[in-house]
């Protein structure tokens, strides 16, 4: 078993990788092929993804499934260097329920299906290697890897939004999307130089320890002292804003409805359901483990932004006809809600924080997996046409409303035990704020329901007689996800366990609060 | 003096490789002239395997410290004559096509390697610039190629009008710097520098001046703004290979000869002229991004990220030290694989078409996926994306210029990076997203009325594919492992810096 565990994360990468490769070498006709290869390797990678979160031993906590290769030597020091904590072993569980349900509703995606699987894997490759490395190098490596299929994706099979007097074509959102992402990694490229730099020169020359890119290594100097306050207090910000951007941090969010709108299903649903999580993953593990002075001084302004982040998104998904862009906006609102939990540096809002992207990206990946089906049968995503669905798609409709009753926070839901912790976690250190929070999940409500009762209930269009539930694959997927959110909701405690053990670790740099 | 003589003889080789292959051209019909590509190819393969044998671990210094034959040396010789064979490999179809007298041409393009390999050798300032020369002389020839194209004509003589002015520039400063401190060799250079620093208050203005001009005529070579005005034009008129070649061969040629000497003899006053190396990048970072975007034609696209290139480069020089020296050749040789790889790619396309405008290349996914894909590989590394060597080399150059205390620059680095991502990503959508251009349409018509006879022509040569293939190969090969590739180049920064 131990070498299974020094392998396992390894396997995560390697996986949708090899897949990946070997799919770039399979014949273009040969579709059914192709999409039996990316199911398998998704199936293999979600088993593995389970096995390895079982295995997790969240009494010990720390790093675990630990294993390290050399890439570069002196003077750069870089190790291939895995490892998951209770904070990454959910994320390694959620990027492998997202992607194989995101594989199972591309059943269908034409043209060029080898193609968009093919980039489909490396996505996934990337994601998974930015959850289970410990070497910043790496992490910067995996999360620019998965920022660079989004563009051929989202240009080519993603899908244009006519706005009437405006047209936001999927060009234009493929565009944004990567740019302002790669903005915000040149953010962070710069704070984990500056990271470098600092360490080599608190080692200073001719020291017996070389600086590198090891988180841990870093850590241990920062504990030392090598990050001083002013450090901390100038490239905290940097970490903060430059995960903040792909975590959809107000106001840098703009990239994402537009991004999630145009990409295709799948990539929707791997985009706002993982990799927005990379960002808040990004905060805490980048930032808050190795400046967490400078982390201390910051949130306010991160649990106020992420105030913003709660009732603007959910403002602006008020107002949307477009079925995809108001589940893109309430990405941006639920994504507050993990900014603000993180921000409590409070065990429970810290937990909720977690949990809340566990649980927001089962949910939107869900959202998006159900809107792909009803934009596939009825060719349109305008809520004030659409009506009545629930008496043709009545499975569909219904998961649809699973989805948001969860972002509406339905107790017996994962969203419920999510919002819950973060809101007490937020009363005990910012009440205000957290009253604002809970407007902002009330508003939620207001544009959930009332977007279920129109669109999918009420009187029917005659237009919608003719259709019937997505196919099986599709909706097996979606039923997937609606039982791992019931799941959670009604026993969070396996996901919790492994959760606080991670947060209490990660508190304990915190001696002040 | 003369006993080492014998160290020289891949130059000399080199050279009676290049007359042969003149002379051997008189004896070949028309048809048969590519068999002096596969000559040319053949002997800088037997020249490799014999400098490597020679040389390796040799650290002499020749004709009296005017040519050294070190590690640094070997690297770079190494290097050029596997360019030297990419660049004709990938010409072969092209020289067939569009160029008369083929045979002068590959002999030329020995020349200018010859050219190159001395000017990473020298260590003595003329020596260094009688190699510049050559290279540029043959350079000069290449470019004006396409003698029925006047768009080549007149980048020929745009070329060598800047390229005989960038010269004087150069020897005057050559000139200045001998008048200050009175010898021309780097290590007496560095040695007179060390003294005169010593008590800098009596160093005279004309060190200064003439140190100056000398980075001027280099900028110019490189392309440097604001030297880099005969880029796009000399880019956008010279025959395809030739372009790919000048911005590769050249470019990594001056680097290789300025890393030298800002290392070998301007060492000791670093902090006199740090500054204005750094400034002098950041301003050609920022411009050479900035202004490709506006770009319509591939060619002067790929003028302009060259020049953004020079940038980040010239962020090497500017942090020069081991760990600067290291990361700039790692850069070079990233830089020169992937800028091949979209090169050969290029001129595919050019094969197949005849046209060069981004808009041309619309479609290309579906019609030439390898190509396409080729294509979008290289330019994803030249926006330092990750598996691919342009982020390995960024992050490997931008972290050493950090470490000598210009983050600040690296931040200006980062950000050109991003925008020149911008107008890769632009040739990547008209690839992938556009559909093919008008001309296009008309010509697979067309094709199909004419049948199979005239459908063989619209693919690329065998050849140019396993060219491209292998290149594609190497970007992410020095993307995902470059540890072997650091191990040669560290013992090149230390024959260049001594051990650390």
């Amino acid at each position: 078993m131990a070498d299974f565990k020094s392998i396992a994360l390894l396997l995560t990468i390697l996986l949708p990788a090899g897949a990946g490769t070997l799919l770039v070498f399979m014949p273009r006709g040969q579709t059914m092929a192709i999409k039996s290869l990316a199911a398998l390797a998704g199936a293999l990678t979600l088993a593995l993804t389970i096995v390895i979160f079982a295995m997790y031993d969240y009494g010990e906590g720390g790093y675990q499934f630990v294993n390290a290769w050399r890439w570069l030597d002196d003077p750069m020091n870089i190790d291939f260097s895995l490892g998951i904590d209770g904070i990454s072993a959910p994320m390694v569980l959620l990027t492998g329920i997202v992607m194989f349900a995101g594989v199972l509703v591309s059943w269908n995606v034409a043209p060029r299906s080898k193609d968009f699987f093919v980039l489909f894997m490396f996505l996934v490759a990337g994601v998974f290697g930015v959850f289970v490395v410990r070497d910043l190098f790496f992490l910067f490596f995996f999360y620019e890897l998965a920022v660079l299929p989004m563009f051929p994706l989202i240009g080519i099979w993603g899908s244009s939004t006519d706005f009437g007097n405006f047209l936001r074509t999927k060009e234009y959102g493929a565009m944004k999307l990567t740019l302002y992402l790669v903005a915000g990694s040149v953010l962070v490229w710069i704070g984990i130089i500056a990271l470098y730099v600092a360490a080599s020169d608190f080692l200073g020359d001719g020291a017996t320890a070389q600086a590198g890119f090891s988180l841990e290594l870093l850590e241990t100097l920062g504990q030392e002292g090598a990050f001083s306050r002013n450090f901390q207090l100038l490239f905290f910000p940097f970490f903060m804003v430059g995960f903040g951007v792909l975590a959809g941090l107000w106001p840098f969010h703009t990239w994402s409805p537009d991004g999630h709108v145009a990409a295709p299903t799948a990539v929707s649903m791997v985009h706002a359901g993982v990799l927005m999580k990379l960002g808040a993953y990004g905060i805490i593990r980048v930032g808050m483990t190795l400046l967490p002075e400078g982390a201390e001084a910051w949130m306010p302004v991160l649990i106020g932004l992420g105030t913003v982040n709660v009732i603007y998104g959910a403002i602006s998904a008020l107002s949307q006809k477009d079925l995809k862009y108001v589940v893109g906006y309430s990405s941006v609102s639920h994504m507050g809600l993990v900014l603000m939990g993180i921000a409590t540096l409070h065990p429970l809002g810290l937990g909720g924080a977690v949990l809340q992207m566990f649980s927001h990206g089962i949910m939107t990946a869900l959202f998006f997996a159900v809107v792909g089906i009803i934009y596939e049968k009825t060719h349109t995503r305008d809520i004030t046409v659409l009506g009545g669905l629930s008496k043709r798609m009545g499975l569909t409709v219904t998961f649809f409303a699973v989805a948001g009753l969860t972002s509406l926070g339905l107790p017996g839901l994962s969203g419920f035990v999510a919002e819950v912790l973060i809101f007490m976690g937020a009363f005990q250190e910012y009440w205000y704020l957290a009253v604002l929070g809970v407007v902002g999940a009330a508003i939620t409500a207001v544009y959930i329901l009332r977007l279920l009762a129109r669109a999918f209930f009420g009187p029917m269009d005659p237009r919608w007689e003719h259709l019937s539930d997505g196919g099986r694959i599709e909706m097996g997927a979606a039923a997937m996800l609606v039982f791992i959110l019931i799941f959670v909701g009604v026993w969070p405690l396996p996901l919790m366990d492994v959760i606080n053990s991670g947060v209490a670790e990660l508190l304990s740099r915190f001696p002040g609060v | 003096m003369t006993d080492n003589l014998h160290l020289l003889l891949p130059e000399f080789l080199l050279a009676s490789l290049a007359i042969l292959v003149l002379g051997v051209d008189l004896f070949l019909p028309a048809g048969r002239k590519h068999l002096l590509a596969w000559l040319s190819v053949a002997g800088l393969v037997g020249l490799l395997v014999l400098s490597l044998l020679m040389l390796w671990g040799k650290d002499i210094s020749l004709y009296g410290g005017l040519i050294k034959t070190d590690s640094y040396s070997l690297l770079f010789k190494v290097f050029f004559y596997v360019l030297g064979g990419v660049v004709i490999l990938s010409a072969v179809d092209f020289v067939k096509k569009h160029l008369r007298s083929p045979g002068e041409f590959y002999a030329i393009v020995l020349f200018a390697v010859l050219g190159m390999s001395v000017m990473a050798a020298s260590v003595e300032l003329l020596t260094a610039y009688i190699a510049l020369e050559l290279m540029s002389f043959s350079f000069y020839i290449m470019v004006a190629y396409g003698r029925n194209n006047p768009k080549s004509n007149e980048a020929g003589v745009k070329y060598i009008l800047i390229g005989a002015f960038s010269s004087a520039i150069l020897l005057y400063g050559v000139s200045l710097l001998y008048g200050a401190v009175g010898v021309t060799r780097y290590d007496e250079i560095a040695a007179a520098l060390t003294t005169a620093m010593a008590n800098a208050d009596a160093v005279s203005p004309t060190l200064w001046v003439g140190l100056a001009l000398v980075l001027v005529g280099l900028g110019f070579k490189v392309a440097a703004v604001p030297f880099h005005m005969w880029a796009p034009d000399t880019y956008e008129g010279a025959p395809l290979p030739v372009t790919a070649f000048l911005s590769v061969g050249s470019k990594v040629a001056a680097f290789a000869l300025l890393l030298r000497l800002f290392g070998e003899a301007f060492m000791p006053t670093i902090d006199q002229w740090q500054l204005l190396v750094a400034v002098l990048a950041a301003i050609t970072m920022i411009l050479g991004n900035v202004v490709a975007i506006a770009q319509r034609n591939m060619k002067r696209l790929l003028a302009y990220s060259s020049v953004g290139h020079v940038g980040f480069m010239l962020l090497g020089i500017a942090a020069l030290s081991h760990v600067g020296a290291e990361s700039l050749i790692l850069y070079m040789i990233g830089y020169a694989v992937t800028s091949m790889a979209v090169f050969t790619a290029l001129i595919a396309f050019f094969n197949v078409t005849g046209r060069d405008d981004i808009a041309d290349m619309g479609g290309l996914a579906d019609s030439h996926p390898f190509l396409a894909a080729a294509m979008a590989i290289g330019l994803f590394s030249l926006g330092g994306l990750p598996f691919f060597a342009g982020f390995t080399i960024k992050f490997y150059l931008f972290t050493a210029a950090a470490t000598q205390g210009l983050l600040w620059l690296s931040g200006v680095a980062m950000f050109s990076s991003l925008i020149s991502l911008y107008y890769y990503l632009m040739v990547v959508r008209q690839m992938y997203i556009e559909p093919a251009p008008a001309w296009a349409m008309e010509e697979a018509e067309e094709e199909e009325s004419v049948y199979d006879e005239q459908a063989t022509t619209g693919k690329p040569s065998k050849l140019i594919v396993t060219v491209l293939a292998a290149l594609t190969l190497g970007v992410i090969f020095v993307g995902v492992y470059p540890f072997p590739l650091l191990e040669a180049i560290k013992s090149a920064a230390g024959a260049l810096l001594g051990a650390s």
